[in-house]
C-alpha cells in the first residue's frame, strides 16, 4: 500500500499549518467570511444546515488501520461519535468547531489523510473500485493509476480554477463497480491484442441536473501517454469549459455542445504540447508507485472451518452468500461490511465500529480496508479459515447485517437532515424502506436491487443510475418524492427515466413496496433481476402498479 | 404589484459552532427561534439584516426567513427552517435535545 513520501508529508503538514492560521485569523477578526469562505473549502470544510461539516479524502477508498483508527479518533474527539462515508469514497463529519479543524487536520496529516481538493473547482479525490487488487475479474489493480492520478492533480497549478469540480474514477476490471460513465474522466485498464497493458479513457460522464453517460475518447492509450492525455483533456476543458454559467460548466456540457469529435480534436491538439512536456519521469513514478501496491504474501491454510460453519450455521450462511464476493486468491475471500442495518443511516460508522472494522483488518485483513461507493467497508482480503471467527465479531459490533446488494442497501446521501443545498431529507426514506423490506422478509426473493436516494437534483445520491432512483424536492414547501427506473451504473450504465408525478412523504415507502412487489410478478424468473425485468418489459408495467389509480382510469376508458 | 411582504427573522449559524441562530430585538443572537424578533415592516427587516451582516465576527451567512407569530414566539413556515431549530431526524442531536 501506498506510505507518503517527504514531500507528501511535507506538503500536507504546511496546508495544515497554513490553515490553522487561516481560522486563527477569520476568529480574531483579520479575514472576512468572504475571504475566508474559499480556503476554508479548500480544505475541505464547508457549513451545513446544523454545523460545519469536515471532508475528508479517502483516496481511492484505501485505508490502513491505523488511518482507519484515527477517523474513529476524529469521530470521538471532535464530532458526536460517528462518520458518514459517502458515494465519492470520502468520510465527512457533521459537528466539528471552527476552532477544532486544524486539530482534526493535524491528527489526519500525521496518518497520511487530509481534506485537500474534496471542494472547489480542482481534480477531486480519484476513486477506484472498492474491489481492487482483490477481484478475481481484474486486468490490473487500479489503485496505481489512481495514486499517480492522484501525485498529478494535487496542487496542480493548472488546476486549481477550473471552469467547475473536476471527478475522476478508474476500473481495472471490465465489470464496472466503479460508476467510470458517470464520471468527467472515465478510466478503464484493458489489454489489447498484444497483451499490453493501456486505458479505455471516456469522457463527459456526470450525474447532477443535467445526467450523462460518459464516451469514449480513446480506445487504448498506452501506460506512457496517460498522463499526458489526460492532462491534455482537463487542458482542453480548462479552455472550452463555460465559465458564464455554473450548470453549464461540467465537461459533459462542454463535450455534449461542442460534439465528441471536436471535442477529442482539441485534446489532441493539447496533447501535442503535453506529451513532449512529460520525459518519462511519470513512467518511472508509476512503477515506483506499483511496487508499493504489490499484493500481500498470500497464506496458504486450509478452508475446513469456513465449510463446517456453513453447513452448520444458517446466519452465517445467509451473510456469507450475500457479503462474499470471489477474490483471486485461493482461499480468500472479499468481505463487503454493511453499513446499512435496517433502520441505522446509509453509510454511518461509530468510532467504536471503525475501531473493531481497524482491528479486524489487522487480525485478519492484511491490514487493508476499502470504503465503496455504496457506503460500505470492504476487507478485501481475509482468508477464508478466518471468516467465522470474523463474523462473530462483526455481530458484537452490530455490522454483520446480511443485505450487500439488496432492497435494504441503499445510497442515500445526508440531504436535509445536514445538507445546506437539500430540498427535501434523504437518510428519514432510506430508513423506512430498509425497516420495512425487513418485516416483509422479502428482500432475499427480491435479488439484487440497487435503491439509491438523493436530496436534491445534485445527484450526491446517485438516484440516476439506481435501479430505483428516488429524488426529494420541494415542491410548494412540501417533500415530494420523483422516482426514476432503470438507471445503472455498472459497465450497461444507463441514466434512470422518470416514472411518473411524485410522492408525498408518507406515499414514496408504500409506492417503492408497490414497485417492488410488482416486479416480482413480473419477472420471468427468480433469475431476473429488477432491472433486466425493466429492460425485458419496458416501464409501462411497472408504471401500472406505482400508479393504480390511473392505471384504473386507463382500463375503465378502454372498457368504455 | 410589488408582491406583499410577509413576515421574517433573521436567522444565521454561529461563526464557532456552525448552529443556527436568530436575531432577537435586543440584539442578542439566540439558539432559540422563539426569542427572535418577529419583523413585519419591510424597512425594518432590511435594516435588522444590516446589522447582522455587520456581526461577521459572531456570524455567518445571515438571511431573512419567512416566520409566523405562534403561541411562544415566531415560528418557521418552511420545513428546512423547521429542521434548523431542531436539528437532524436521524438521531437525537442538536436543538431537539440542546435547548
Ligand atoms: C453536504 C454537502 C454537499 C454539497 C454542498 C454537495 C454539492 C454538490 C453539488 C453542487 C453537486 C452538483 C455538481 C454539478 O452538477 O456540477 C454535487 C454532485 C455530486 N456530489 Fe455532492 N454535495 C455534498 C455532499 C455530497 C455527499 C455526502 C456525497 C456522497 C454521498 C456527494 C457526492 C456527489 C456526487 C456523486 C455527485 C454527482 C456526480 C457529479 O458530480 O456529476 N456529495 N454535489
Ligand atoms: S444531493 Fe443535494 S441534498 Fe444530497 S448531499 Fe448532494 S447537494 Fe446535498
Amino acid at each position: 500500500m501506498y506510505h507518503y513520501t517527504d514531500f507528501d508529508r511535507a506538503f500536507v503538514q504546511e496546508r495544515v499549518n497554513q490553515f490553522r492560521g487561516q481560522v486563527e485569523r477569520r476568529i480574531d477578526g483579520s479575514l472576512k467570511e468572504e475571504e475566508f469562505r474559499p480556503l476554508r473549502l479548500m480544505n475541505g470544510l464547508y457549513l451545513q444546515l446544523h454545523a460545519y461539516m469536515l471532508r475528508v479524502a479517502i483516496p481511492y477508498g484505501t485505508l490502513r488501520s491505523d488511518q482507519m483508527r484515527t477517523l474513529a479518533l476524529l469521530a470521538e474527539k471532535w464530532d458526536r461519535g460517528y462518520g458518514h462515508f459517502t458515494t465519492r469514497q470520502n468520510i465527512q463529519y457533521n459537528w466539528p468547531a471552527l476552532s477544532d479543524v486544524p486539530d482534526m487536520l493535524q491528527a489526519l496529516a500525521d496518518v497520511g489523510l487530509h481534506a485537500i481538493q474534496t471542494s472547489g473547482n480542482t481534480i477531486r479525490n480519484v476513486t477506484a473500485d472498492h474491489f481492487a487488487g482483490a477481484a478475481e475479474d481484474e486486468i490490473a489493480d487500479p489503485r496505481p493509476v489512481a495514486e499517480l492520478l492522484r501525485q498529478w492533480s494535487t496542487d496542480h497549478p493548472e488546476f486549481q480554477f477550473l471552469p467547475r469540480k473536476f471527478k475522476i474514477a478508474v476500473t481495472g476490471a471490465a465489470h464496472d463497480r466503479a460508476v467510470i460513465q458517470a464520471h468527467d474522466i472515465g478510466i478503464q485498464i484493458v489489454e489489447n491484442a498484444k497483451g499490453e497493458i493501456g486505458y479505455k479513457l471516456l469522457v463527459g460522464g456526470g450525474l447532477g441536473r443535467t445526467p450523462m453517460i460518459g464516451k469514449v475518447i480513446e480506445e487504448f492509450v498506452a501506460q506512457e501517454d496517460l498522463l499526458p492525455y489526460c492532462e491534455a483533456i482537463v487542458a482542453a476543458y480548462n479552455l472550452l469549459g463555460r465559465r458564464d454559467n455554473k450548470y453549464k460548466a461540467r465537461i459533459k456540457i462542454t463535450v455534449f455542445e461542442n460534439g465528441l469529435d471536436a471535442f477529442r480534436d482539441a485534446v489532441n491538439e493539447q496533447f501535442a504540447r503535453t506529451k513532449p512536456a512529460f520525459s518519462g519521469v511519470d513512467v518511472k513514478l508509476f512503477e515506483e508507485i506499483r511496487a508499493q501496491f504489490a499484493p500481500p504474501a498470500w497464506r496458504n491454510a486450509p478452508v475446513d472451518a469456513y465449510d463446517a460453519t456453513y453447513e452448520a450455521d444458517p446466519l452465517f450462511r445467509s451473510w456469507a452468500d450475500t457479503n462474499l464476493t470471489a477474490h483471486r486468491a485461493e482461499g480468500y475471500a472479499i468481505v463487503s461490511v454493511s453499513l446499512k442495518k435496517p433502520g441505522q443511516t446509509p453509510g454511518d460508522a461509530t468510532a467504536a465500529q471503525m475501531r473493531a472494522l481497524a482491528d479486524l483488518a489487522q487480525a485478519y485483513g492484511h491490514d487493508e480496508l476499502r470504503i465503496s461507493h455504496e457506503q460500505n467497508v470492504i476487507l478485501p482480503h481475509v482468508h477464508k479459515s478466518d471468516l467465522p471467527a470474523l463474523h462473530a465479531k462483526l455481530r458484537e459490533h452490530d455490522l454483520a447485517a446480511a443485505n450487500i446488494g439488496l432492497v435494504s442497501d441503499i445510497i442515500a446521501c445526508p440531504g436535509m437532515d445536514y445538507c445546506a443545498l437539500a430540498t427535501a431529507r434523504s437518510i428519514p426514506v432510506a430508513q423506512q424502506i430498509a425497516l420495512r423490506f425487513e418485516e416483509l422478509k422479502l428482500e432475499h426473493d427480491v435479488g439484487p436491487l440497487k435503491i439509491k436516494i438523493s436530496g436534491c437534483i445534485n445527484a450526491c445520491g446517485h438516484h440516476h443510475v439506481g435501479h430505483i432512483g428516488i429524488l426529494g424536492l420541494d415542491r410548494a414547501g412540501v417533500e415530494n418524492y420523483q422516482v426514476t427506473l432503470g438507471g445503472s451504473g455498472d459497465e450497461t450504465a444507463s441514466i434512470g427515466e422518470r416514472a411518473g408525478p411524485g410522492f408525498s412523504a408518507d406515499e414514496i415507502v408504500p409506492a417503492i413496496e408497490r414497485l417492488v412487489l410488482g416486479y416480482l410478478e413480473l419477472r420471468d424468473s427468480p433469475e431476473e433481476s429488477f432491472l433486466a425485468a425493466y429492460r425485458r418489459l419496458g416501464p409501462a408495467p411497472f408504471k401500472a402498479v406505482l400508479y393504480p389509480e390511473q392505471e384504473a382510469k386507463r382500463e375503465r376508458a378502454d372498457a368504455a | 404589484m410589488p408582491r406583499k411582504f410577509t413576515p421574517k427573522v433573521v436567522t444565521a449559524n454561529r461563526l464557532l459552532e456552525g448552529d443556527a441562530v436568530w436575531l432577537t430585538a435586543d440584539g442578542r443572537w439566540t439558539p432559540d427561534m422563539r426569542e427572535a424578533e418577529l419583523l413585519d415592516e419591510e424597512a425594518h427587516a432590511e435594516l435588522r439584516l444590516l446589522v447582522a451582516q455587520s456581526q461577521a465576527d459572531l456570524v455567518v451567512g445571515p438571511y431573512l426567513a419567512d416566520a409566523v407569530a405562534g403561541t411562544a414566539g415566531p415560528e418557521p413556515t418552511h420545513f428546512r427552517e423547521t429542521f434548523r431549530t431542531r436539528g437532524p431526524s436521524n438521531y437525537a442531536h442538536g436543538k431537539q435535545v440542546e435547548l
